[in-house]
């Protein structure tokens, strides 16, 4: 009798105590974890050993015996998996790198102009965001490549100015042919960056000792632009044109971009481009109306007040959304897949066709999506960090 | 003489002058909004230019010079959109293969959702209360309705499609989402390490890979994963990726919410002898999800949309029904059409639904003050 009081106590006494009642539930979290994982893993190995499947990430080094009309790099149908599913990354940094670009030019022109008071372009931006906003994504890629495909044959190729060439296959642009002493222009490219950056920071200093102005964007733009202009010229224009001939069926020379490529980029730029004009304007409103007038007080015009006392603070509250956004439009760039564009999951798809091998397959395409993500923020984070200290 | 001019009676003032004709009435308002700046002429100019450019032929293409009847695309012959293949084809694009003669139990399932939002959205309705439990019931309502049992005729998911694939897969995650969501929060700030592991790894992994990688996930590798000869429905498994998808997202912007939650109420809450569940559950999670709802109608607006990704893994939503409509020769080529219809149907539920969360965000940002 004495004995069962006691121990029904004890029980009571474990269930009330907040530390123990945490570290049993813990422990009973992390067994229930194990035990699924378990059942998981004999389920897998029973069902592969029943299709004689095998695990492991050998088949990378097998030959793809398939095409991708795309490709960065080399690569044949007798490349290796590994090789097709590298150009099927690079091919995915690529649309995301683009993409990123121009739905951050559409982002912030949009979120400024939704805020002009001219009542027509601040309508008609809002119009432009609303509907994309609001229309899957995956159904604008269609829709974008379905209009680029269903331009005129190659025979019938609109002409933009007889140096590239629109149809149905995409645009044929002519290609740049490097020769000799190119490689001044390249250097002086780099001296102008360099100055310029260099212009830039004693131009600060000398603002902040003496408050004399000195116009160091136009200084720098002039040394970015100018300098290898003059150079391209010295050495006597390094650069020829490799422009596009009509054949009898194609066209020889130029290079050609993919209609899959454009529509992808063009829908993915204008539908997280609508995003980021949402954040941007959100972002210059939680500026306080205060700030613009104090501006205006002590004499700055309309465009030095937008880029020294507005946008600085409204960074600060964009970059954070406007890093998701980034990853967004690189996570969407793998609806790819539904229009054929051969970016990591359409040819993931193809090498697990061929191959068989799902869970690696699936395997890479988590890693890879997880640490581009994982690069996406720490960078992000620490732009972040830097702006925020700009604070006090 | 002086004394009466310096005595003035009132009616001697001078009269008011109306403000300068350029600043008022239309005239002023065109001049101020539009013509303010020669860089806003500009703008304006070039606002108009489009406007011209983009209207006129629209409304000419999408109705003027529309066909709306006809048996094939032979049949429309004017220059405008061909409108014919609607008749034939709204049924598929809204209910997919679902049997024709049991659509009738989709529209009532979708008729019965509006009694069961209306208690949910609006909390002035009289009888919201008991409206809740209808609420509450509505899922398992519809599902009968849709699958079949108890009486019903059964229908197997393979048959779903349409607008209707999408709605049941939005909604599935919607009310599947919300739950898993705060759970998922709650657990990000527990201060069991093994809890809070858990969780952040669970939010940070669906978050940080494409819901397309989870989808083939969900076709190819669950079955997997399952006993050899246990089997469950493609639909079903869609619906558990697309809510650990956007539970992840969900239990971020909830995150957001608790961490807005001043530490008093916390404190406030222990002292008067609340446990964990009962603090967040009263004090809390009240605060925390009110002040995070444009943020979760937000996911749902994204989760709705993402319901259109399911044609990668050969489902038939309304997208690939437009999409398998215009490769058919009868209607080849009537793609802008067909995807305008459909783009049609996002539009008027997710503008709805953001639409409504800004309502709650105006309504509850002067509630704060």
């Amino acid at each position: 009798m004495a004995v069962t009081e006691s121990s029904s106590f004890q029980v009571r006494r474990i269930w009330t105590d907040e530390r123990a009642r945490s570290a049993i539930f813990q422990l009973l979290t992390i067994v229930g974890l194990a035990a699924l994982i378990a059942i998981m893993v004999s389920n897998t190995l029973a069902n592969l050993d029943a299709r004689g499947l095998d695990v492991g990430f050998d088949f990378v080094g097998d030959p793809a015996f398939f095409d991708i009309n795309q490709k960065l790099i080399n690569y044949t149908s007798q490349s290796t998996f590994g090789r097709a599913l590298i150009v099927g990354l690079l091919n995915t940094l690529l649309v995301s790198a683009m993409g990123i670009i121009a739905a951050t030019i559409i982002g912030f022109s949009a979120g400024v102009l939704r805020l002009s008071n001219n009542w027509i372009v601040s309508r008609m931006v809002t119009v432009y965001v609303e509907i994309t906003r609001n229309v899957p994504v995956l159904l604008q890629i269609i829709f974008w490549w379905t209009i680029l495909t269903g331009l005129p044959k190659v025979r019938d190729s609109l002409s933009l100015g007889d140096v590239a060439f629109l149809n149905n296959r995409g645009i044929r642009m002519p290609a740049p042919i490097l020769e000799e002493g190119f490689g001044y222009v390249l250097i002086a490219i780099l001296v102008g960056f360099v100055a310029a950056i260099l212009v830039g920071r004693w131009a600060k200093r000398r603002q902040d000792e003496t408050g004399e102005a000195f116009p160091a964007i136009w200084t720098g733009l002039g040394l970015i632009i100018g300098l290898p202009l003059i150079v391209y010229f010295l050495t006597g224009s390094p650069v020829d044109w490799d422009i596009p001939e009509r054949t009898r069926f194609n066209y020889r020379g130029g290079f050609n971009v993919t209609p899959e490529l454009i529509a992808l980029w063009f829908a993915l730029s204008t539908y997280t481009g609508a995003f980021i004009s949402e954040i941007v304007r959100s972002g210059i409103l939680s500026v306080s109306k205060g700030q613009t007038e104090a501006a205006s007080a002590i004499g700055l015009r309309s465009n030095l007040t937008m880029r020294k006392i507005i946008l600085p603070q409204a960074l600060r509250v964009i970059i954070p959304p406007l890093t998701s956004q980034y990853l967004n439009l690189t996570k969407n760039s793998s609806l790819a897949v539904a229009i054929g564009y051969q970016d990591l999951v359409s040819i993931g798809g193809t090498v697990l066709n061929q191959s068989g091998q799902a869970i690696e397959v699936v395997a890479i395409w988590m890693f890879v999506y997880l640490s581009l993500s994982l690069m996406t923020s720490a960078f992000m984070n620490w732009y972040n960090r830097r702006i925020a200290l700009v604070e006090r | 003489m002086t004394d009466q001019s310096f005595f003035r009676s009132q009616a001697d003032l001078l009269p008011e002058r109306s403000p300068p004709p350029a600043t008022t009435g239309v005239l002023g308002w065109v001049r101020g909004n539009l013509f303010s700046s020669w860089l806003n002429s500009i703008l304006t100019l070039i606002g108009l230019y489009l406007l011209w450019i983009i209207i006129p032929p629209a409304l000419d293409w999408a109705f003027f010079s529309a066909d709306i009847a006809g048996d094939d695309r032979f049949a429309c012959t004017s220059e405008g959109a061909c409108w014919a293949w609607l008749d034939q084809r709204y049924n598929q694009f809204l209910y997919g293969f679902y049997p024709a003669d049991q659509r009738w139990r989709v529209n009532i399932a979708l008729l019965l959702l509006i009694p069961a939002l209306i208690p949910l959205l609006f909390d002035k309705v009289p009888g919201a209360k008991i409206g809740r439990w209808f609420s509450l019931a509505y899922p398992f309502v519809a599902t009968i309705l849709l699958v079949g049992g108890f009486g019903f005729e059964s229908v197997p998911t393979n048959k779903f499609g349409g607008f209707m694939l999408n709605i049941t897969v939005g909604l599935a995650g919607i009310i599947l989402s919300l739950p898993i969501g705060i759970v998922l929060a709650l657990g990000r700030r527990s201060n069991m390490p093994v809890v809070r592991i858990l969780s952040v790894a669970f939010i940070e992994i669906f978050r940080g890979v494409p819901l397309i990688t989870l989808l083939f996930t969900a076709a190819i590798l669950l079955p997997i994963f399952m006993p050899p000869n246990v089997s469950f429905d493609l639909v079903v498994r869609v619906i558990v990726v697309v809510t650990a998808f956007s539970s992840a997202y969900m239990a971020e912007v909830i995150r957001g919410g608790l961490q807005a939650i001043p530490r008093g109420q916390y404190e406030a809450a222990q002292a008067l002898g609340l446990g964990y569940w009962r603090m967040m559950a009263l004090i809390i999670l009240p605060q925390a999800l009110k002040i995070s709802i444009p943020g979760i109608v937000n996911t749902f607006i994204g989760l709705f949309k993402d319901t259109t990704l399911v044609i990668v893994i050969g489902l038939f939503d309304i997208l690939n029904i437009g999409k398998s409509m215009v490769s058919n020769p009868d209607w080849l080529g009537l793609s802008a059409e067909a995807y305008v219809f459909v783009a049609l149907f996002f539009f008027v539920v997710c503008f709805s639904m953001s639409r409504y969360s800004s309502l709650l965000e105006k309504r509850l940002d002067t509630e704060n003050r």
